[in-house]
């Protein structure tokens, strides 16, 4: 064990792990963040945090964090290299880890042309993967980024990464990988899978490469709402792919918001009996309440307790 | 080069509405070449400055001159003769470089009339694109000599990020991923090892996160 992550323990351990996602609101109002957590924390394993998602400003991602953990669940924070640079991410990993963080997910963060500040003044000091490795180092060399001895305790993450098999060039995706676990990712979260048979075709080269067996790999979902935000990822989210198969079953849908459930719970069944699968994410974007119904429906409810 | 575009009309003319009389100066580097500060574009704004003042019953005098390059002393220097006590102000059609170099020599309203916009090339007669941060510290023998600090929108020096779809960049589908690119090429010469290996982070002290820099070349230095 590397880290007191409750997360890290049941990976270690060998259970098939469930995370979900929580975004943060655009207020500063926590109540939402902690009835969520509380609804959540049996279902779920680990919970994250998203930093700004969409580059749009919204309550912290520690600070939602520090409610998750009050409210008994376990956080994983999101980290985005888009608004910090990195003196301030390192700080931000110091403060975290010292309110009690012990998961957090590196990444480069959605450009600010998508958000509500479009005209903002983006940072990208560093990318993702020194991100990752400067979470490695100060965990395990204790040192900070500029090669500084970090004299007292060392904040120790267990470090999260993700990985998108949908984006192109798609043959060098899995070496991509390859390189955020080589800087020091020990799990990776991926992009929501619709294109099982791409995603399959990506499990099979990381398994060819044993990357499975370096990092626990955890498989992104996402339950539809409608027929029309399948269309819409379809057609508009860069770096995802929805096959026509899946929009049309919720075109046809008489009730679509079972339908997006019962799909994603097909999907988990799927996606458990892949070799290096080692759990996965359900991402409901503003739908988190039906997390828990996706849980039970899959069959992954009770959650392990820790040992 | 760096690539320039002219300002609006409206906001040149606005920025000299006290102006009796204007010294507008062209530039003969980059700006012409990007048809954005030459002579023709020193004689076409001075003209429409003229024909808006007229219209607008404040007739204005201009006086044009293009100086060979407004970014050294000495051309900079023959513009003295034009710079009368009658000069109310002095439209600079250079990159912000001239626009400086003018201000810190006359003691006059110096305006610029372009936006400077990057350093980048031709593609097609009336298209140029940006091809260099300036960065002050070239990795281009990395990536196959494509350009991650400018052409990709988040910089990476790692990628290519999860927006990467088609070849296109998430931000724009007109605009070509670089990471796609870098790949691409490094993979037609046989060089992908180069990808694996993990860049760290970049030392931005050598680009302008260091203020203004200097490059200084002893051997050339007349004192």
């Amino acid at each position: 064990m590397k880290t007191e992550s409750k997360l890290e323990r049941l990976l270690s351990q060998g259970h098939f792990v469930v995370s979900g996602e929580i975004g943060p609101p655009k207020h500063a109002n926590p109540e939402g963040i902690k009835k969520h957590a509380a609804l959540l924390k049996d279902y779920v394993d680990a919970m994250n945090l998203t930093d700004n998602q969409t580059a749009i400003v919204r309550l912290s991602s520690i600070a939602a964090g520090v409610h998750v953990l009050a409210s008994g669940g376990e956080p994983i924070i999101q980290m985005t290299v888009r608004d910090r640079n990195r003196i301030a991410l390192q700080s931000d990993l110091l403060g975290a880890y010292s309110l009690g963080m012990r998961n957090v997910l590196c990444l480069s963060g959605d450009h600010q042309s998508f958000g509500n500040h479009p005209t903002a003044k983006n940072v990208h000091d560093i990318d993702s993967i020194q991100l990752i490795k400067i979470v490695k180092d100060l965990r395990d060399e204790k040192k900070f980024a500029c090669g500084e001895e970090l004299k007292g305790n060392e904040p120790r993450f267990f470090i999260g990464a993700a990985a998108n098999p949908f984006a192109d060039p798609f043959e060098f995706r899995v070496l991509r990988l390859e390189k955020k676990i080589n800087a020091g990712a020990d799990f990776i979260q991926t992009q929501c899978i619709f294109d099982m048979e791409r995603f399959e075709k990506f499990m099979a080269m990381v398994r060819e490469r044993g990357l499975h067996k370096r990092a626990y790999i955890i498989a992104g979902v996402m339950p539809l709402k409608s027929a029309k935000a399948a269309r819409y990822m379809q057609q508009s989210v860069a770096g995802m792919i929805v096959p026509e198969e899946i929009v049309s079953r919720m075109e046809k849908a008489a009730d679509p918001k079972a339908e997006g459930v019962a799909i994603c719970v097909e999907q988990i069944k799927h996606l458990r009996n892949i070799e290096g699968v080692a759990g996965v994410h359900i991402m409901a974007v503003m739908w988190e309440d039906i997390i828990p119904t996706i849980v039970k429906e899959a069959g992954l409810y009770p959650r392990p307790k820790v040992d | 080069m760096i690539i320039a575009e002219a300002k609006p009309l409206a906001e040149v003319a606005g920025l000299i509405n006290d102006a009796q009389k204007i010294l507008v100066v062209g530039c003969g580097g980059c700006v012409t070449v990007c048809l954005a500060g030459g002579e023709k574009e020193t004689g076409i704004l001075a003209a429409a400055l003229r024909m808006l003042r007229k219209k607008e019953g404040n007739p204005l005098e201009t006086v044009e001159v293009t100086l060979t390059r407004q970014c050294d002393p000495e051309y900079v220097d023959m513009l003295a003769k034009y710079v009368t006590d009658d000069i109310d102000a002095i439209i600079s059609l250079a990159c912000g470089v001239g626009v400086q170099f003018l201000a810190e020599r006359y003691p006059k309203w110096v305006v610029p009339a372009l936006n400077t916009k990057f350093a980048g090339a031709t593609i097609e007669h009336g298209v140029w694109e940006e091809r260099c941060g300036l960065c002050g510290e070239c990795i281009l023998y990395k990536t196959g000599g494509i350009c991650p600090v400018i052409r990709c929108s988040k910089s990476i020096l790692n990628g290519p990020c999860g927006g990467s779809q088609n070849g296109k960049c998430e931000v724009n589908p007109e605009t070509p991923c670089a990471w796609q690119l870098i790949y691409d090429r490094l993979k037609t010469l046989g060089k992908l090892d180069l990808l694996l290996e993990i860049q760290p982070p970049k030392d931005w002290s050598k680009s302008r996160d260091g203020g203004p820099r200097k490059v200084v070349r002893e051997d050339v230095r007349l004192a």
